[in-house]
């Protein structure tokens, strides 16, 4: 019982109150990047999950199996990054052969994200912070979670706030980044949760 | 672009890569660390000098394999170099300089995904002399580490009051706790953005040669520029989205023919001017629905009618041709992606020049109409469930609304590749 409560603190701690985005700003391209649309931003974000979520298992797994065993956890860094670009290229054909629903809906995001820094990151920090594989697991899965939630409201402010009159120097960018800014100062709320 | 030129000197690069090409004022890249790190002048510092170090080794190295590594598995080893000097790099830190080690923590082996180093590699290492790529990294880095810490300096100054950890603000200022905070990152990149964009702006106005994001390799994950045109994903969805949508045009005309024979599809065809009509005003479809009915009592006479039926998007209950109801089902989702543009496409075909220049302006509008006639479209599917008898002439009149959009949608974009040609 007291694991089940470990674990949903957990979840809350690494999906609210220290969001990967903005509080970590790891994953921050395709927040800025996809959050035009609320549609393309969720699709991002359940992609997102998927892989995060894979990649902690994957990376888990490897690390206690395979680097401690043999003592090379120096290796972590290249061993995960290589690890997740071809676990990410190995999910995509496998879904393009075998679900094509669903390699539909996440496809064209799949590549987009080997090279994000929130997936190695969410493996680093599991090793980092000593989580065994089903802690990491969930880690994995809550930081992502977080990252939809952050990414899906800011789709949301974005379509609202288009096309608002605004000085020429701060259209675009600027406007999104002082978007999650404030984004940011609403997420210090939960800071208070734990 | 510079790396056209035969062997740069290495002085041109350090100026090139302090400021002409500042990796962060001007090229925009590798905003994750810039946000993350610089919560005081000190610690933006350090992770500048890491992330050069690695840059101008990596770029060395690459740049010395470069007729080595195939074209084809390149960027996994510029990864699998990339990450080796990060790891040295790790691991000195931690020896000799642990505290600012601890303060960047999971932020150093990141530099693999530093987008920075891979663009370098990808853009000038693999193409360029040791020497010239070397100091590329160099300069590079150093124009990094320099925004780095000046990105650092001012949260410091406004969040502490101090800069590399001596106080400089009177004793009487209150330090804007905010900006050491994750949220002044945001504030500082925005202003720091608007700032770009402000001059960027007057240097256009002025008549001068704007610098457009290069380096970016087409990498735009990783890339925070919002000016380049090669940006955005969306645009990426519809063009993988289209080809599969002309793939289904090409299956249209096997359906037509169907009906053609059909010697009771005459029925059917009788709909078709309204169906015209709905192609040109997808939100009118609802009063189409009012006339089905009568359609109804036609067609159950019609047995044929079921022939038509596996092109319905939930035909599960046809098991005979289930194989052929998937493919349609395949199809929907696709189609449905590239609906919500279309009449945005219409209003830009009949005000032209006015869409021209006021593009963005017209949008609003444009979006909330999209999600209409989605919401209608969709509304008009599920009704469709009801009344399967009807659903041939649905089916076809959806079917001719992508159509007509997909054509218009390409259209449009031939026509965008020309103006962007001019």
């Amino acid at each position: 019982m007291n694991n089940v409560k470990d674990l949903l603190i957990l979840m809350i701690s690494s999906s609210l109150v220290s969001n990967v985005v903005l509080s970590q700003f790891l994953g921050l391209c395709p927040f800025l990047g996809v959050s035009k649309k609320v549609k393309t931003a969720s699709s991002m974000g359940v992609a997102v999950i998927f892989v995060i979520t894979l990649a902690s298992a994957v990376a888990g797994v490897i690390y206690k199996f395979l680097l401690v065993p043999l003592k090379i956890e120096y290796l972590q860094t290249i061993v995960f990054i290589l690890v997740i670009a071809a676990l990410v290229q190995f999910v995509e054909m496998f879904l393009k052969k075998n679900s094509p629903g669903l390699y539909q809906a996440l496809g064209v995001y799949l590549p987009l994200i080997t090279t994000n820094c929130a997936v190695l990151g969410v493996a680093l920090t599991n090793v980092q912070k000593e989580y065994g594989i089903l802690k990491g697991i969930v880690n994995g899965f809550a930081t992502a979670l977080g990252f939809t939630i952050a990414i899906i409201i800011l789709a949301g402010i974005r379509e609202k706030t288009a096309y608002n009159d605004v000085p020429e120097s701060f259209k675009g960018m600027p406007m999104v980044l002082l978007t999650a800014g404030l984004m940011a100062i609403a997420f210090c709320g939960f800071s208070g949760l734990l | 672009m510079s790396t056209k030129k035969k062997a740069d000197s290495p002085i041109e690069r350090l100026g090139n890569g302090l400021f002409k090409e500042n990796p962060t004022f001007v090229l925009m890249l590798g905003m994750c660390p810039t946000l993350a790190v610089t919560t005081s002048a000190l610690n933006g510092l350090g992770m500048g000098l890491a992330t050069t170090a690695v840059l101008m080794m990596s770029n060395l190295i690459i740049s010395l394999l470069r007729k080595v590594i195939p074209n084809r598995v390149r960027i996994p080893a510029f990864i699998v170099i990339i990450a080796t000097f990060v790891t040295v790099v790790q691991f000195l830190m931690e020896a000799y300089l642990p505290d600012v080690n601890a303060a960047l923590g999971i932020y150093i082996p990141l530099i693999v995904v530093n987008c920075i180093i891979l663009g370098r590699a990808e853009a000038y290492a693999y193409s360029n002399p040791p020497i010239a790529s070397f100091f590329d990294g160099l300069g590079m880095g150093l124009g990094f580490s320099l925004a780095l810490t000046c990105i650092g300096a001012v949260r410091e100054l406004l969040g502490a009051g101090k800069i590399f950890d001596t106080v400089v603000m009177p004793s009487s200022f209150v330090p804007i706790n905010i900006f050491v905070l994750a949220p002044g990152a945001f504030f500082v990149l925005a202003a720091l953005t608007a700032l770009q964009n402000y001059i960027r702006i007057r240097m256009k106005k002025a008549g001068k040669k704007t610098h457009e994001g290069m380096g970016c390799n087409e990498d735009c994950m990783n890339c925070a520029d919002q000016s380049c045109s090669k940006r955005f994903y969306d645009d990426k969805t519809e063009k993988k989205a289209e080809p599969k949508a002309k793939d289904a045009k090409k299956e249209e005309p096997k359906t037509k023919e169907v009906k053609k024979e059909e010697p009771k599809a005459k029925e059917v065809k009788k709909e078709e001017p309204k169906a015209k009509d709905e192609k040109k005003e997808a939100p009118k479809a609802k009063d189409e629905k009012k006339e089905e009915p009568k359609a109804k009592d036609e067609k159950k006479e019609a047995p044929k009618a079921k022939e038509v039926k596996p092109e319905e998007p939930k035909a599960e209950e046809v098991k005979q041709e289930e194989p052929k109801a998937e493919e349609v089902k395949q199809e929907e989702p696709k189609a449905e992606e590239v609906k919500p543009e279309e009449p945005k496409v219409e209003e830009v075909k009949t005000e032209e020049v006015k869409a021209e220049a006021k593009k963005e302006d017209s949008r609003p509008e444009e979006i909330k109409k999209q999600e209409l006639t989605f919401e209608e479209i969709k509304k008009e599917a599920l009704s469709d469930e009801v009344k399967e008898e009807t659903q041939p002439v649905q089916e076809k009149t959806i079917r001719q609304i992508k159509e007509e959009a997909l054509r218009k949608r390409l259209q449009e974009k031939e026509r965008k590749g020309e103006k962007k040609d001019e």
